[in-house]
């Protein structure tokens, strides 16, 4: 038997739990489980500069590796700093166990020093949390965190830890639980084959049949399935945004994403379609714009492993409650000895999307002419030239992000991480330095804007002391891009605050660091530059490209229409 | 419309605050709320009235059962249940009132469980309508505090809600 202190169960159960890296930040009430971390050398702790990074750089490496994420912070202000990277894991549902040390349990409710109730505090961002009332519960709680937070639909999990219960003087038997059962937790493992059936039913009798597939696909693993049941069906797909790459974008029958952004020939086709399949994506307003015109045409065919996101929004004609991967696969086996019914209607179909495809064709944005600034589209198609399509690309939020979606084509799944649903500034940066901690071979690349990159750029330290040899491609347009773009639009171009003054001068800045910086002011300049920062896959290399101001971001839906409602260019309109 | 869904909840600190919170953050109705353990001490049940339409409730309860903490949930109006309310109120009672307050309280099935020589405490029970009647006929003699415990509801016939 094996007698350990609260805070060595911690570190002993990371280690046990097969955990890597830990992102936090120390702080008093936490002294005793980082006290228990300095004691072992199997679980790295990465010192970020901020807690909302940690949570941040752990969601990152989540939603490379698929594995959680885990982070450490002290009471109070640590706790509090890391919410705002709660809230945006779990509005993507990333798995994710967050640490919080608090003060000692018999001061709790005297408003004692850095004393805050984290798990009031984070109750609607979290999948569930847990505080520690004795230290024999350590095991138990942290096992049940690892498998809420990892199974069913994903999400953070906060676990409080008072004081108290990790002090070293008090030890206890250390047993590590293989298995947790939860009398009220049961996620889902298939879905309802007679749903499946009716569903496959309405697939092959469909004549305008449209795939929309997000997040759940990449999450649960499912793209293969997924690419081998679009295939065998020859349907056209549109993924989310949180769903790119779990259909391959280069692929013919993919158009694109959809939504406020998305494609024209997607939401054209989700317009017209009469047979929406749905899989792991949940009818955002991002996506669907007014729902009373959401596809007026088209019967609903649901798949989600969280019953809640089914008829939230949208009402579902056929909901399937199940995992993605299990009901794509029982779909397949359902199709597979079968013929579609309307052949020539599928055929009329594809002439209709080809036609949408090619209206757009070469008029999705104007290139810039010799002596007018870059366009930021032109960086990101060089860098997925440069990159060949194959790096992980996270961004920051605002039009950067948009143009990063829109114009690297990426064929994997996990390989564009994005804060889909919160739409968190300052996301980019310490997420690509968890990426690269998970894969330090690949390419990692943080698009990110000026306005963005400012908000985490503490981080720059932490990649100086631990390596995170990212790439930062800063589309520099002295703004806030899409604040300005809606201003622009909404505001009869009053920049209310959206005009960055005083930049820094970013070479110096990151040079401070010891790190390379270049500047790229014309568009013959952007690709050597691009080749330098990617010679040495382990070095952080910052490129600051100066972009022109005035671009926006198409197409951009109309507030309050259709799906085919769009603004095309300034002066265009669908 | 009403519904009264009744939930088996853990017994857990902080269980009751998250379905509270769940009814605030996704904009959802809470009219009554009854909570109590249950004669299994890892359980409480917990029993809310809330107003909406078919959509609606249809979210509350996928919601509730999301909730980690949320053992089992029934809506008891979807079936023939029963539902009772305890309210108890103080009323004035002084001279020609003082007969009135007691013969309306036996019409009513309502006990005096307190008396003083100005005011009568009532105690009645039944569903939330009866309690709003006798309400009702008190108000001229003069309420002057009420307490409702919410709706408790059970199903009728053999359905059971337990694990």
């Amino acid at each position: 038997m094996e007698l350990l202190s609260g805070a060595d169960m911690i570190a002993r159960f990371l280690q046990d739990e097969g955990v890597e890296y830990i992102y936090g930040y120390p702080g008093g009430a936490a002294l005793h489980i980082y006290d228990a971390l300095f004691r072992q050398d199997k679980v790295k702790h990465i010192l970020v500069r901020h807690e909302q990074a940690a949570t941040h750089a752990a969601d990152g490496y989540a939603r490379a590796s698929g594995k959680p994420g885990t982070v450490l912070v002290t009471s109070g202000p640590g706790a509090t700093n890391a919410v705002t990277g709660i809230a945006t894991a779990y509005m993507d549902s990333i798995p994710m166990v967050v640490l919080c040390g608090q003060v000692m349990s018999h001061l709790i409710g005297d408003d004692a020093f850095q004393e805050t109730d984290i798990i009031g505090v984070t109750r609607p961002i979290v999948k569930h949390s847990f505080s520690i009332r004795h230290p024999t519960e350590i095991p138990e709680v942290l096992k049940k965190a690892y498998y809420l937070a990892s199974t069913g639909r994903p999400g953070p999990v906060v676990v409080d830890i008072p004081k108290d219960m990790t002090a070293p003087t008090e030890r206890y038997e250390y047993v590590y639980p293989k298995k947790v059962k939860m009398r009220s937790y049961n996620p889902v493992t298939r879905g309802h084959t007679g749903q499946i059936k009716k569903a496959v039913e309405l697939m092959l009798k469909a004549r305008r049949p449209v795939f929309y597939t997000g997040g759940g696909v990449v999450t649960g693993n499912a793209s293969e399935g997924l690419t081998d049941l679009v295939q065998r069906l020859g349907y056209p797909i549109t993924t989310t945004l949180m769903g790119i790459g779990s259909y391959p974008q280069s692929d013919r029958q993919c158009l694109g994403w959809l939504g406020m952004h998305g494609s024209f020939e997607s939401n054209m086709a989700m317009h017209h379609a009469d047979l929406i399949i749905a899989i792991g994506a949940r009818f955002d307003d991002r996506v669907t714009n007014n729902t009373s015109k959401f596809c007026p045409t088209a019967k609903i065919i649901h798949v989600d492993i969280d019953p809640s996101s089914i008829s939230k929004t949208v009402r579902a004609d056929v909901p399937i409650v199940g995992p993605a991967g299990s009901v794509i696969n029982e779909m397949i086996s359902m199709v597979q000895d079968k013929e579609i019914t309307n052949p020539e209607a599928l055929a009329d179909w594809w002439k209709q999307i080809d036609g949408w495809r090619e209206e757009r064709v070469g008029k999705l944005y104007e290139p810039s002419t010799s002596g007018e600034p870059i366009k930021p589209q032109e960086v990101i198609e060089a860098l997925c030239r440069v990159t060949r399509g194959e790096a992980y690309v996270t961004t920051d939020v605002g039009q950067h992000q948009m143009f990063a979606a829109q114009y690297y084509k990426f064929d994997k799944p996990n390989r564009f991480i994005t804060s889909g649903g919160l739409g968190t500034m300052g996301f980019g940066f310490p997420a690509a330095m968890g990426i690269k901690h998970h894969f330090p071979e690949e390419q990692v690349i943080c698009v990110t804007g000026e306005g963005s990159f400012q908000m985490m750029m503490q981080e720059l330290s932490t990649c100086k002391q631990f390596g995170g040899g990212v790439k930062i491609v800063n589309l520099n347009n002295a703004s806030l891009g899409m604040v300005r773009q809606w201003q622009d639009l909404n505001y009869k171009s009053r920049h209310a605050h959206s005009y960055m003054e005083s930049l820094p001068d970013f070479q110096q800045l990151i040079g401070s660091y010891g790190f390379t910086a270049l500047r790229v002011e014309t568009l013959a300049d952007l690709e050597p530059a691009l080749e330098r920062a990617f010679a040495d896959t382990h070095e952080l290399v910052f490129l600051d490209v100066i972009v022109d101001p005035h671009e926006h971001v198409y197409p951009m839906q109309v507030p309050l229409g259709s799906m085919r409602d769009m603004l095309l260019s300034k002066t265009e309109r669908t | 419309m009403r519904h009264i869904i009744s939930i088996l909840l853990e017994n857990e600190p902080g269980a009751l605050s998250r379905v509270v919170g769940l009814f605030s953050q996704r904009n959802f109705n809470i009219e009554t709320l009854n909570v109590a353990p249950t004669e299994d001490p890892s359980l409480s049940r917990l029993t809310v009235t809330t107003v909406g339409d078919d959509r609606v409730i249809e979210q509350i309860t996928k919601h509730l059962n999301k909730l980690i903490d949320v053992v089992k949930l029934v809506d008891l109006t979807e079936g023939n249940h029963i539902e009772r309310e305890l309210m108890l109120v103080k009323v004035k009672a002084l001279g020609a009132a003082r007969d009135e307050v007691k013969r309306t309280a036996d019409i009513f099935r309502a006990q005096i469980v307190d008396v003083t020589p100005s005011l009568y405490t009532v105690q009645i029970t039944g569903d939330a309508g009866k309690l709003d009647a006798f309400l009702q006929a008190m108000a001229p003699v003069g309420i002057l505090e009420v307490t409702r415990t919410g709706v408790a509801g059970i199903a009728r016939g053999d359905k059971v809600l337990s694990l």
